[in-house]
C-alpha cells in the first residue's frame, strides 16, 4: 500500500485537511457533497502513477468555514490559491460530482493552469428535459440507495452507525453543499457559455444507472467540452470512482498516458 | 386578553389516503387535486367565517401565508387582508405572517403593509415569518441564507416605515438607490409587529429584543410555558425590562360542543386529519440543511424519526395542543393556562382541516357566548 499523509495545511487564512500521497505528475484530486477526508481506493491506485493531493473544500469536514465562502466561485479562487501554496503550474484536475462542477469551473478561470480535465458525474450545468434526483428530498436511507446500484454496498454503507462526530460533519457538508448549490439547483447559468475557454483534454466519467445526475448529463458535457471523450460505467450509480474503482482507474490513466 | 379569530384556509377536498401516493401535502402534492370552481366557493366561505368573527366580538381576525399546499389556501395572505379590509369595520387584521425571505425584494412588503394600514384606518398587524422548510424547496432562496434575509429585509422595512427622507440601502441581499415608500403606515410608528414561530431561542431573542409580539403556534403547553418563559427571562435578564402580557401570545385550535364527549366525537376526524395528514411531511421537508441551527439540525438527525408519529386526539389533548370540551371544561383549561402561563392574546383556530362551515360557525357562536365573556377581562 503507498503510504499516505493526512495534514492540516494553512492556505492564506484558511486551514484545510489535505490527504496526498504517490509520486509523479501532480493530481488534484476534488471530491464531492458527501465530503473528503478519505482516502479511497481509488486514490491509492493514482497514487501508485500520480502524486494525488486530495483536500478538503473549505466548508467540509475537518477543514475551515471560512466568511469569505459563499459560492462556488470562491472555492475556485480558493484552489488557485492552493495551487500557488504547493507551487504547483499545471496539474491533472478530477473531480466527483461537486468537486467535478468545481473542476469545470477552475478549468474556464485558469484554463492554462490544467494539464487535463476529469468529470465525474458532474452537475454544474442545465440539461433541458432531464429531471435529475433531488438529494436534499431524500433521507439518508433512500439517499445511499439512490446514489449507488450495487444494493449490498448501499446496505452495507447503511448498516453502519454514524458517531456523533460524522453527524456533525454531515450536517456541515450539507450546509456547505446547499449554500453552494441550491439556487439555481446544481448548475451555474454562465458555465455553459464559457465552456470553450477549456483547453486541457477533458474525460468525462458516468455510472450508467447515476440516479442523482443522469447518464444524459454526460452526453451534454461531451458535446459541450470541445474534444471530451465519455467513459460510460455499466452497473454502476453516481460514484464510479467508488463503484468500479479499478476500470475506473485504467481509463483515467489510459486517458493521461495518450496525453502524453 | 385579548382574542383573534385564526383561518388557515385549508383545502378539505382531499382524499383521506392522499399520503400513501404522495407522502404528504406539500410541494409536489399535485395542484389537480384542486378544483377552482370549488375553490371559488371556499374562499367565499372563509372570509364570511372571518366577518363572522368581527360579528361575534373577537378583537382580531388572522390570516397567514402558504406555498404550494392542501394545508393553506394563502400564497399571499395579504391579498386576503386586502378582501377583508372593507368588509369589516372594527376587528384588527393580523396577518400572521408575510413571509420575508421568500420576497425578491421585500419592499414590496413594507408597501403592501401601508397601503392595507391605510385602508383600514390603521387595524393592520403585521406578522414576519422566515416561511417553512417546505417553502424553501419551492421557492429559489437558500435555506442557508433564510434568517440572515429575514434580518436584512425586516431592517429594510422598518426603515422604509420610519424614514421620512429618501434614503438608499445596500444589504448583503437587498439593495436600492431610493427607498421612499408611499403611502407610509397610518399607525405610527408602524404597525404591531408579531413574530409566529413554533419555538427557536434565536426567534425568540430577536423578539424579545425589539418588544414586538411573540405567538407559540400549535404546540403542546409544555413548548407554549417553555418559551414565553424564555421570552420574559430573556426580557428581563438580557434587556432590562418585565415584558408584559401583551407581548405573548398562543394560537391553538379550539372545539366546542355541549359535552366533553361530543365535542370529542365532532372534532375528532378534523384535528386528526389536520395533525396527522395535512401538516405532516419528512424531515427533509421540513429541515432543509441551513433552516435550523447545527444544534437543532443534529439533534434532528440523531432522533432518527422519519415523518412525525401519529398522534390520536386524546394525546394532543393531553399535551395541551388542542382545546376540545365542552364549555366549562375549554374555560377551565384556558383560565388554569392563562395563570400559569401568562399570554395575553389567544389566537383562536376554530376551524380546521375538514370542518364543515355549519361546524365552524356553531363553534365560533360557542365560543363567542360561553367563553369570550370570560376571558375578555382577565
Amino acid at each position: 500500500m503507498t503510504a499516505y499523509k493526512e495534514e492540516m495545511v494553512r492556505v492564506g487564512s484558511t486551514n484545510v485537511r489535505i490527504l496526498s500521497g504517490g509520486e509523479g505528475e501532480p493530481l488534484l484530486f476534488l471530491h464531492g457533497a458527501n465530503g473528503g477526508g478519505k482516502w479511497l481506493p481509488a486514490l491509492e491506485k493514482l497514487a501508485q502513477h500520480y502524486r494525488v493531493m486530495a483536500p478538503e473544500h473549505p466548508g467540509f469536514g475537518k477543514s475551515d468555514e471560512p466568511e469569505w465562502l459563499e459560492e462556488m466561485y470562491d472555492l475556485v479562487l480558493f484552489y488557485d490559491e492552493f495551487l500557488k501554496h504547493y507551487k504547483l503550474d499545471k496539474v491533472h484536475l478530477v473531480g466527483h460530482s461537486l468537486g467535478g462542477w468545481l473542476a469545470a469551473e477552475f478549468a474556464v478561470a485558469y484554463p492554462d493552469r490544467l494539464r487535463s480535465l476529469t468529470l465525474i458525474a458532474a452537475p454544474g450545468i442545465f440539461v433541458e428535459g432531464v429531471i435529475p434526483g433531488d438529494n436534499f428530498m431524500w433521507n439518508r436511507e433512500e439517499l445511499i440507495r439512490n446514489l449507488f446500484y450495487d444494493q449490498e454496498l448501499a446496505e452495507q454503507i447503511l448498516s453502519q452507525e454514524l458517531s456523533s462526530e460524522e453527524v456533525e460533519m454531515s450536517v456541515k457538508n450539507s450546509e456547505t453543499t446547499a449554500k453552494l448549490v441550491w439556487v439555481p439547483r446544481w448548475h451555474n447559468k454562465k458555465l455553459k457559455k464559457r465552456l470553450g475557454r477549456i483547453q486541457a483534454p477533458t474525460l468525462i466519467v458516468w455510472g450508467k444507472e447515476d440516479k442523482l445526475f443522469p447518464l444524459e448529463y454526460g452526453y451534454a458535457w461531451e458535446k459541450l467540452i470541445s474534444g471530451a471523450k465519455l467513459a460510460v460505467f455499466e452497473q454502476c450509480g453516481h460514484s464510479p470512482h467508488i463503484e468500479k474503482t479499478e476500470p475506473f482507474v485504467e481509463s483515467v490513466t489510459t486517458f493521461i498516458q495518450n496525453i502524453h | 386578553m385579548k382574542l383573534f379569530f385564526f383561518h388557515l384556509m385549508p383545502w378539505p377536498y382531499l382524499d383521506p389516503d392522499f399520503d400513501k401516493t404522495y407522502t404528504t401535502a406539500w410541494v409536489k402534492l399535485p395542484n389537480k387535486f384542486y378544483d377552482p370552481e370549488k375553490g371559488n366557493k371556499l374562499y367565499n366561505r372563509y372570509l364570511d367565517e372571518l366577518e363572522k368573527a368581527e360579528e361575534l366580538g373577537f378583537d382580531g381576525i388572522c390570516v397567514n401565508e402558504h406555498h404550494q399546499t392542501a394545508y393553506g389556501q394563502m400564497p399571499s395572505p395579504n391579498i386576503m387582508a386586502a378582501a377583508l379590509a372593507r368588509r369589516t369595520k372594527r376587528a384588527k387584521i393580523a396577518i400572521l405572517g408575510n413571509a420575508l425571505p421568500l420576497y425578491e425584494f421585500p419592499l414590496r412588503v413594507a408597501e403592501e403593509i401601508s397601503m392595507l394600514d391605510v385602508l383600514t384606518g390603521g387595524r393592520i398587524i403585521s406578522g414576519f415569518v422566515r416561511g417553512i422548510g417546505a417553502e424553501y424547496h419551492t421557492f429559489p432562496v437558500n435555506p442557508t441564507e433564510s434568517r440572515d434575509r429575514f434580518n436584512e429585509a425586516f431592517d429594510l422595512i422598518q426603515k422604509a416605515w420610519t424614514s421620512r427622507e429618501v434614503f438608499n440601502f445596500s444589504g448583503k441581499y437587498y439593495s436600492s438607490n431610493y427607498v421612499n415608500i408611499w403611502p407610509r403606515p397610518l399607525q405610527d410608528p408602524h404597525p404591531p409587529i408579531w413574530i409566529p414561530s413554533q419555538g427557536s431561542m434565536e426567534t425568540v431573542e430577536w423578539t424579545a429584543e425589539r418588544k414586538f409580539v411573540y405567538l407559540q403556534t400549535f404546540s403542546p403547553t409544555s413548548q407554549l410555558k417553555r418559551y414565553l418563559d424564555m421570552y420574559k427571562e430573556v426580557a428581563e435578564t438580557q434587556f432590562g425590562y418585565k415584558a408584559q402580557p401583551e407581548q405573548l401570545g398562543w394560537a391553538v385550535p379550539i372545539y366546542l360542543a355541549e359535552t366533553d364527549a361530543k365535542a370529542m366525537e365532532e372534532a375528532r376526524p378534523h384535528i386528526e386529519f389536520f395533525f396527522n395528514k395535512l401538516i405532516r411531511m419528512p424531515n427533509e421537508f421540513y429541515f432543509p440543511p441551513g433552516y435550523l441551527t447545527r444544534r437543532s439540525m443534529k439533534m434532528v438527525m440523531e432522533s432518527k424519526k422519519g415523518l412525525s408519529q401519529y398522534r390520536p386526539l386524546e394525546q394532543l389533548m393531553e399535551e395541551g395542543t388542542v382545546i376540545v370540551g365542552s364549555p366549562s371544561t375549554v374555560l377551565d383549561k384556558l383560565k388554569h393556562y392563562h395563570s400559569q402561563i401568562g399570554f395575553g392574546n389567544l389566537v383562536c383556530m376554530l376551524q380546521f382541516a375538514t370542518l364543515n362551515h355549519e361546524m365552524t360557525l356553531k363553534n365560533m357562536h360557542m365560543f363567542a357566548t360561553e367563553i369570550m365573556p370570560h376571558l375578555k377581562d382577565l
